[in-house]
């Protein structure tokens, strides 16, 4: 079926495009707090040192706790905190989500292949 | 500490533990409930769909645009995996999203879990799913009408997510701020990220609508028999 010749080249080009993104454009990204983080951080003035962020002044961030799994080894878009792994990890990031998503939306589906589709569509 | 710093989602120890327990709790049940729904979206054609887009939405998460000198803002991605693949299978998208980032990237606390998914999985998706679908008659005009859809909806879950986090911080939040001043804040911080969220969003089902149409939810459900059989199109397996 010519469909499904589109179809995987259509799933296989969003795949490359999540990998372009993660792996490339991440590079990009501005690393300014995003909007949370400025609300949080709102009456602080931070101030890096050796010993990580110094937040001084009354903010919601310093109520945050270190994370549980901040030790990990993809930890902060990081491999193992390595300089600019971001598009390693976020490429990791990707094909770990994909094999999660996948394999878990592909075992809940139903047994057809769609509510007016015939019962198997290729014997 | 050289590395850049791409952390964006709520932390631990930001609302008290009896807010995160709650939160926690909701969003437990509500995915599990979207997961039961779920299944009357997914088959053989829309998993591997589902699955590729819950990878695109975490790998565009990871770029924070600037919204303001010192401040930017990412894709949340309600409206977008709601369109898409609809409100159920979006939930879970947005929701394993969240959990990968938690547990691989150290990315959103894990007692905090319950209210990022509340807010981004659940709130995000269901309010983005509604705008678009009470829109549908202009998403189905046309390309325009579906990119204007795309971008209203996305805007729209966007502010409204944010008002998530205030309504958590009002009930059980830490302290530093007042909850007039967060919700200021966020819903005027949101409301720029929105239109980032909006362009994304637009450009994203935008793209998918001009190779494979018939995989876009939105445009697929409507009430079969109300519906002409449009031009001997798609409907033959």
């Amino acid at each position: 079926m010519t469909s499904s010749g589109t179809r995987s080249r259509f799933l296989l080009g969003f795949l490359l495009a999540a990998l372009v993104i993660a792996g490339g454009v991440s590079y990009l990204a501005s690393s300014s707090p995003d909007g949370l983080d400025s609300v949080t951080l709102h009456g602080c003035q931070v101030t890096e040192n050796s010993a990580g962020e110094q937040l001084d002044g009354t903010c919601i961030a310093q109520n945050a706790t270190e994370h549980a799994t901040v030790s990990g080894p993809l930890a902060d878009y990081s491999v193992g905190g390595a300089e600019h792994s971001v598009g390693i990890a976020g490429i990791l990031g990707v094909v770990v989500t994909v094999l999660v998503a996948g394999g878990l939306f592909w075992l809940l589906r139903g047994r057809r292949s769609g509510p007016d589709a015939s019962p198997r569509d290729d014997g | 500490m050289t590395t850049t710093d791409v952390a964006m989602h709520m932390s631990d120890g930001i609302v008290n533990a009896p807010t995160s327990l709650i939160f926690g709790v909701i969003s437990i049940l509500f995915v599990g409930l979207a997961a039961v729904r779920a299944r009357a979206d997914l088959d053989d054609r829309t998993a591997p769909m589902a699955g590729l887009v819950t990878a695109f939405v975490f790998a565009v998460q990871m770029i924070n645009f600037p919204i303001l000198p010192g401040a930017s803002g990412h894709l949340l991605g309600g409206a977008l995996v709601a369109i898409l693949v609809g409100p159920w299978v979006g939930t879970l998208c947005i929701t394993i999203v969240l959990v990968v980032q938690a547990l691989l990237f150290a990315d959103g606390g894990l007692t905090a879990l319950g209210t990022n998914v509340f807010n981004m999985a659940i709130i995000g998706v269901f309010v983005g799913w509604a705008v678009a679908r009470a829109m549908r008659g202009i998403a189905r005009r046309g390309r325009g009408g579906l990119l204007t859809t795309a971008f209203v909806a996305a805007f729209v879950n966007t502010v409204v997510a944010s008002l998530g986090f205030v309504l958590e911080y009002a009930i059980g939040g830490a302290a530093g701020a007042t909850t007039g001043t967060v919700f200021v804040l966020m819903v005027g911080f949101h409301a720029l990220i929105g239109i980032g969220e909006g362009v994304i969003t637009a450009a994203t089902v935008g793209a998918v609508a001009a190779v494979r149409p018939d995989l876009i939810h939105l445009l697929r459900t409507a009430p079969r028999a109300a519906r002409p059989v449009p031009h001997g199109e798609g409907t033959p397996a």
